[in-house]
């Protein structure tokens, strides 16, 4: 396997008497979506702040794309590109001028500043309104303006900090195409975010961090796997038989309720491991059985299943 | 240095505050007041007392206060005459200085918390500048239009206060040693003590209207040279504007240190 794109050991950051970060340790891989998951103030914007060298460690280190972010702040920055938590744009200039400052700053090539901007506005829908003032775009205008400006040096690794927070769903939408896009060039992508549907969507693995600690990491298939023990399982059945089901199913040790909806009967707090006695039990009593339906946990049961781990430990 | 960078801040620093009227405004107000209305006034001031058929008794205890230094260059010159070149040469002078330092201050105000405050300067901190180029960058882009005021201001003066001093004088004021010495030697060192105090102002000043209020008071020292100079205490000759001019740098480069050992990028990120 290739070089971790990121490696932080022990990585630890205080402000006074809070952590924001506390021994974080964690690995990225080249090319991968990594979602880093967490409340606000959970300690993620803290961590990419230290892993592009803008903020010292109070302990710990960090190697990313093999440099350290404090001694090799400005070679590693002209590699990555952040999108920050608000889109941190220049309202009073417009997009193109936007873009080709930032191009000048992070030493594009003096020759492809001008076709790589053009390029950028029309990936990023944003040509017709060029020479606006980005004081006059909508929210999501100006986040797409923000992502052109986070890729305009062609980074190999992106840093996106929340990067749909505030943005209605169409213009969400439209930032998730982006950051696709943008993964499919090859880039490695870390992403802040809160938004767990963001995360399943977008996302090959992810980390959970919990008022500065790190309490998961895996794929979201995996830590559902992993996690959430408990599924919820949709039987269809024959019309007729439903009242018969029930009472097999509610006095049935494996599952926690049953309950019609829509239609079929929905069985919560079922473990995986009882899917098999349950189906057992239903045939035995002459069910008819049309079919079964297990609903695979999601990022979000992930998350509050670690949430009401992490809220009853001390 | 990556001066392309510089510019890059620079350019941005310059086109951004030039949209903001807080900061347009007084770089333009100041000046014209300064330069030409106080010049016609200079000028105006004489002609109608005389037309009104009023004494310059007035301007005589005042030019009466001055220094004895100053009475002896203003020694053979009529009242009227003597009042221009005391307020053309020697009064304005430290008024005139009242412009790059304030020059350099509104825009380093709106260049260091006015980006604090639109948020604007957590993605220029991550580009690849170094903490140097991000300082000098800011630095020039306060420094140089203050010294572009000033230059452009000066001609602008020479033209209106010789107008003034032919009608009076009898012969152009200017230009002339002590404001030589001024434009090319004093304002630079004023802007460059308007900008740096700024960086001081800016790591407390949450807003560009506070940073542009506290900065403001840099004005303090001209107002008292303008004070002495009135009250006879002292008077602008060479080696007075030389030694303020180096007072200025010595001021300028101690502020420069120290603000460049607290202008790091982790430590500009933690108060955001």
């Amino acid at each position: 396997m290739s070089d971790p794109i990121i490696a932080a050991s022990g990585l630890t950051r205080r402000f006074g008497d809070t952590l924001a970060v506390a021994e974080l340790t964690l690995e990225v891989r080249r090319g991968e979506v990594f979602g880093f998951l967490g409340h606000n103030g959970a300690g993620k914007t803290t961590t990419v702040r230290l892993l592009n060298g803008v903020l010292t460690p109070s302990a710990g280190q960090a190697r990313v794309l093999g440099l350290d972010p404090m001694a090799d702040g400005p070679a590693l920055r002209r590699q990555t590109g952040v999108l920050t938590e608000t889109p941190s744009l220049d309202e009073r200039l417009s997009a193109r001028l936007n873009l080709s400052l930032y191009a000048d700053l992070y030493g594009v090539p003096k020759g492809e500043v001008k076709p790589r901007v053009e390029a950028l506005l029309k990936t990023f829908e944003l040509a017709e309104r060029a020479d606006d003032k980005v004081g006059a775009f909508s929210k999501g205008m100006k986040q797409r303006l923000a992502l052109a400006r986070t890729v305009v040096h062609q980074p190999v690794l992106l840093f996106l900090d929340e990067p749909t927070a505030a943005l209605d769903p169409v213009a969400a939408r439209q930032v998730h195409e982006m950051i696709l896009h943008t993964a499919r060039e090859g880039r490695t992508v870390f992403m802040n975010t809160h938004n767990l549907v963001e995360a399943q969507r977008l996302c090959d693995r992810v980390a959970v961090m919990e008022h500065g600690r790190l309490v998961a990491i895996g794929s979201p298939h995996d830590l559902a796997r992993r996690l959430v023990r408990n599924l919820t399982v949709e039987f269809e059945l024959a019309p007729d038989s439903t009242a018969q089901a029930l009472q097999v199913l509610q006095q049935a040790p494996g599952a926690a309720s049953a309950g019609p909806r829509n239609g079929v009967i929905v069985v919560s707090g079922a473990e995986r491991a009882a899917i098999p006695d349950l189906i057992a039990l239903l045939v035995g009593a002459g069910v008819p059985i049309y079919q079964v339906a297990p609903q695979e946990p999601t990022l979000e049961d992930v998350y509050f299943a670690l949430h009401s781990e992490t809220e009853v430990k001390p | 240095m990556n001066w392309r960078a510089i510019w890059a801040i620079m350019r941005k620093d310059l086109r951004v505050v030039l949209q903001n009227k807080g900061v347009v405004l007084p770089i333009i107000l100041v000046p014209v007041i300064l330069f030409v209305v106080l010049p016609l006034l200079v000028l105006w001031l004489p002609m109608a007392t005389s037309s009104a058929g009023a004494d310059n008794g007035d301007l005589q205890e005042l030019l009466s206060m001055v220094s004895p230094g100053l009475r002896a260059q203003l020694e053979g010159l009529d009242t009227n005459a003597a009042g221009a070149v005391f307020f053309l040469v020697y009064m304005l002078a430290p008024l005139f200085l009242i412009v790059p330092l304030m020059v350099a201050n509104v825009i380093a105000a709106d260049s260091f918390v006015g980006e604090k405050e639109r948020k604007t300067l957590e993605a220029l901190l991550y580009t690849p500048t170094t903490d140097g180029e991000l300082l000098t960058g800011k630095l020039l882009s306060a420094w140089l239009p203050a010294l572009a005021v000033s230059l452009l201001g000066y001609a602008l003066y020479s033209i209106t206060a010789n107008l003034a001093a032919v009608q009076l004088v009898g012969k152009p004021l200017f230009p002339n040693l002590i404001w030589t010495v001024m434009v090319v030697w004093v304002a630079p060192a004023a802007a460059a003590f308007g900008l740096t105090s700024m960086i001081l102002v800016s790591t407390r000043a949450k807003t560009f209207q506070d940073a542009y209020q506290t900065g403001s008071l840099v004005v303090l020292p001209m107002v008292v040279l303008l004070l002495a100079q009135t009250t006879g205490v002292i008077y602008f000759n060479i080696w007075l504007t030389l030694a303020l001019g180096l007072v200025l740098w010595i001021v300028s480069l101690a502020l420069l240190y120290y603000g460049k050992r607290t202008f790091h990028r982790t430590e500009l990120i933690a108060r955001l």
